[in-house]
């Protein structure tokens, strides 16, 4: 490969971004190596956030499921489940780290503002600024049968919601003045008279009437992640989000379409274009040589996609129960049924299957695959597979050319799966220039090169992009 | 019963059990909030012996100006004192009277997984109109509302607790199965005012069951481990502990003591000139340590443990570290807790077994 002269790209001095996200349920963390650690001993968590903050990583990320997966009415028992509670663990974490952010996935339909807002104020202060939430509207009865309210929300309204949310949220979170709390011994009041304003909201999905309980935190506001990628998603991170968890990180060409849909989008409602930043959800697959890297892949694609793993993906995909067919067989002759999705195993995404199914056939038929094989091969697809300086090299034009602003690692092994990226591909990374040597600031907003929060915005900044 | 004559639990809140215990602190308001403060305090209980520390907590301000109006929330407080302690047990309240209980269960199932089995919960109450106004909901008006809001929290807490077996997850790699789902449990809670289907997201905590703790009168005792009484004489005190019907009792006792540079009384005088240090018909010992020490071993014939609440935390933790833990140590009245041990077995309690289990196996024994 040749590499690119790196002034002759549309962002030279361009830094990648590394997050790492502990996945905590789906196939894609392997649990059957006699390497595979626990999904809730506290030391896994240490473990993996400390190795990343050792690589210099701007963050650490939990995600949160509000029910357990299952299918067909039956509890998922294929892949890795049982997680502790996202913030509580991250609260935790903050105790035994000093620089990496914390970042909390947390659903807007299902909690209240008063609450959830503080419990973010908490870990923002306890971590001295270096806390995130991925916000997640899922609002499906099936997840609601846990809560008070039950299904309540209208699909159609999660956004509203979440928007809502954020609105009060941050008018708590700003609802202490800087300086309010008195800075000496001996001060006639704990706080300046007027110091803290009282927060009413009354619109479609709050009504509410009360007293921010939490100053700012050296980073104003945690940071704002969105992980939705329908066509409102992607406006409410444009008009919202600091951060975008995207599924656009594999293929160069789709990367930068979504960044410059993106880019569309913020200029739209009058945000600079690099107001935001970009990273893709990605396993990272090393090896010393491209050989031995998918060798690698060819193995842990094996541990992941299990003979009942391959049935339960086709099964999604076939709107039908296959767990009783032999993997190692052919595909099933039958055509799919089009199933509605209830959220009982996520969202799904497969619009057509008829045609996804008809694609699996010609292609299993064309190589003489097994349905394990085909699951292996065209069934869900990601990563980047290499050495790490041939990583690097790619990483370095993704970023270089405006694609990504880095990538949130999925490791596939808890809880050395960041071992040799931290290892072996960050210093390759650092001698092209494009990854810190140090972390410069303390706040996570410092690190991801973000400005202050939304509404600390003087108005002429706001207008400066439009 | 086997064990120490009492348990020493402390809350440590805020600067401390009067409103205006800001005044006297070490430190300027602005560090309440740091990090450092937190973690300091909870390493002086933890190194003085005491068995375990409280969080109070609640959704509105804990006081008014000119005093203290801001807390970090005692769910994240505990999570990152667990991480920085390794023996005491730890506590944060969390009222169940707005909150969802299934959030509840979860945060206090991965506060015990963080801990390593050291977590406990005091269930309160939020009883001003304010907290519905702040939550977004309808009142829970009356005090038989409040009531059934925590007894249903607590059931549905407890009950998702024992909804993952302890050997759920059995990594079988012949079968490819990771959890074995006739192991898990479907709580399918019922209540008067909303339902809860389970099984839960976090996997049974380590003492199977947290350390429950609540006053007697709010909370029904059966679903109490510890129940935390009060009166403002021993005699009080000795008679609400035997109604209790608790497997443990603590009292609740506010402490201020005489320091190296003021009497107690002159301590209390001065923060009486800004704020009437609020009565809530508890225990009050102000005085030496001499006198303390004589009224905890009084208290040891009526209950199991005592819970501190000192006048101001940067004047009496250190007076209680420093000289009423080692003389009661000393006597054998209180036992440091030792490491690696849960708070269950710290305060000798047994690990409950899991009720599903349990019906379970009932169920294959009927049937055989």
């Amino acid at each position: 490969m040749t590499r690119t002269d790196p002034l002759d790209v549309p962002r030279p001095h361009a830094q990648l971004h590394f997050g790492v996200f502990f996945q905590g349920v789906n196939h894609w963390t392997i649990w059957s190596a006699p390497e595979s650690g626990s999904q809730i001993d506290p030391a896994s968590f240490r473990q993996v956030t400390q190795t990343a903050e050792r690589g210099l990583f701007d963050a650490f990320f939990l995600g949160e499921g509000l029910r357990l997966r299952e299918v067909d009415g039956r509890i998922h028992d294929l892949d890795v489940a049982g997680r502790p509670d996202a913030l509580t663990q991250l609260a935790a974490l903050a105790a035994v780290t000093r620089r990496i952010g914390l970042v909390s996935t947390s659903n807007s339909t299902f909690n209240e503002p008063a609450d959830l807002a503080r419990r973010l104020s908490g870990l923002d202060l306890l971590s001295e600024g270096r806390a995130g939430w991925n916000v997640v509207t899922t609002d499906n009865a099936w997840t609601g049968a846990n809560f008070r309210r039950g299904g309540y929300l209208d699909h159609a309204d999660r956004y509203r919601r979440a928007e809502e949310f954020l609105t009060v949220a941050r008018a708590l979170w700003d609802g202490w003045e800087d300086g309010a709390v008195a800075g000496s011994v001996g001060a006639p009041a704990w706080s300046a008279p007027g110091g803290v304003r009282q927060v009413r909201h009354r619109g479609t999905q709050f009504d509410v009437d009360l007293a921010p309980t939490l100053p700012r935190s050296a980073q104003g506001h945690p940071v704002i992640f969105q992980a939705g990628d329908s066509g409102e998603g992607r406006d409410f991170a444009a008009r919202n989000a600091d951060v975008i968890f995207s599924a656009h990180g594999n293929d160069f060409d789709d990367a930068l379409a979504f960044a410059e849909d993106i880019r569309r989008r913020l200029r739209a409602v009058g945000r600079p274009e690099d107001d935001l930043r970009i990273l893709p959800g990605t396993e990272i697959i090393l090896g010393a040589t491209e050989e031995e890297a998918l060798e690698k892949k060819r193995w842990i694609r094996r541990q992941q996609v299990t003979p009942a793993t391959a049935l339960g993906i086709a099964g999604l995909l076939w709107g039908i129960d296959l767990s009783d067919r032999d993997a190692d067989g052919p595909l099933p002759t039958e055509d799919p049924v089009v199933a509605e999705n209830d959220g009982s195993f996520g969202a799904r995404r497969i619009a057509d299957p008829r045609t996804v199914v008809g694609e699996w056939r010609a292609k299993a038929e064309a190589h003489g695959w097994s349905l394990r094989e085909t699951v292996i091969a065209l069934g869900p697809q990601r990563g980047h597979v290499g050495t790490p300086s041939g990583l690097a090299d790619k990483f370095a034009r993704f970023v270089r050319h405006g694609a990504v602003d880095g990538f949130n690692v999925t490791p596939y092994l808890i809880p050395d799966g960041l071992d040799d990226i931290v290892g072996l591909l960050v210093p390759e990374l650092q001698e092209r220039g494009v990854y810190r040597t140090e972390y410069a600031g303390t706040t996570l907003r410092s690190h991801l090169g973000l400005r202050e929060p939304l509404t600390h915005r003087s108005a002429p900044e706001q207008r400066q992009a439009g | 019963m086997s064990g120490p004559a009492l348990h020493l639990a402390v809350e440590l809140d805020g600067e401390g059990a009067h409103p205006a215990a800001w005044r006297r602190a070490a430190h300027s308001p602005d560090q309440f909030f740091t990090p450092r403060r937190v973690a300091r305090v909870a390493a002086t209980a933890e190194n003085a012996g005491f068995t375990l520390i409280t969080l109070d907590d609640g959704v509105l301000p804990p006081g008014a100006a000119p005093d203290p109006v801001g807390r970090i929330g005692a769910v994240e407080r505990a999570a990152f004192v667990a991480a920085s302690t390794s023996t005491i047990g730890i506590a944060p309240v969390v009222p169940v009277t707005y909150a969802e209980p299934f959030h509840v269960s979860s945060q206090l199932a991965s506060l015990d997984h963080i801990s390593a089995g050291r977590a406990g919960w005091v269930v309160t109450e939020e009883d001003r109109p304010e907290a519905a106004r702040a939550w977004g909901r309808p009142e829970v008006a009356d005090a038989a509302a409040r009531a059934r809001e925590s007894r249903d929290g607590v059931e549905v807490v407890r009950a998702l607790w024992d909804s993952w077996e302890d050997d759920a997850v059995i990594r079988s790699v012949a079968t490819s199965r990771y959890l074995d789902r006739d192991r898990l449990h479907y709580i399918d809670f019922t209540g008067e005012t909303y339902a809860v289907k389970g099984p839960a997201i976090v996997p049974r905590p380590p003492q199977g069951q947290l350390v429950v703790l609540g006053r007697p009168d709010r909370v029904p005792a059966a679903q109490l481990d510890v129940a935390l009484v009060e009166g403002r004489d021993l005699t009080a005190v000795a008679t609400a502990a035997a109604a209790a019907g608790t497997p443990r009792v603590f009292a609740e006792v506010e402490v201020a003591l005489d320091t190296p540079g003021a009497t107690a009384a002159e301590r209390v005088a001065d923060l009486e000139r800004y704020a009437p240090w609020t009565d809530r018909g508890r225990l009050r010992h102000i005085g030496s340590v001499g006198q303390l020490l004589a009224l905890l071993d009084q208290l040891k014939d009526s209950v199991d443990g005592v819970r501190l609440h000192p006048l101001v935390l940067d004047e009496d933790l250190p007076v209680l570290s420093g000289l009423v833990l080692p003389a009661l140590v000393e006597r054998r009245l209180v036992a440091r807790p030792l490491p690696g041990r849960s708070l269950r077995s710290t305060l000798g309690l047994q690990r409950p077994a899991n009720r599903f289990a349990a019906a379970a196996a009932a169920v294959q024994e009927e049937s055989r």
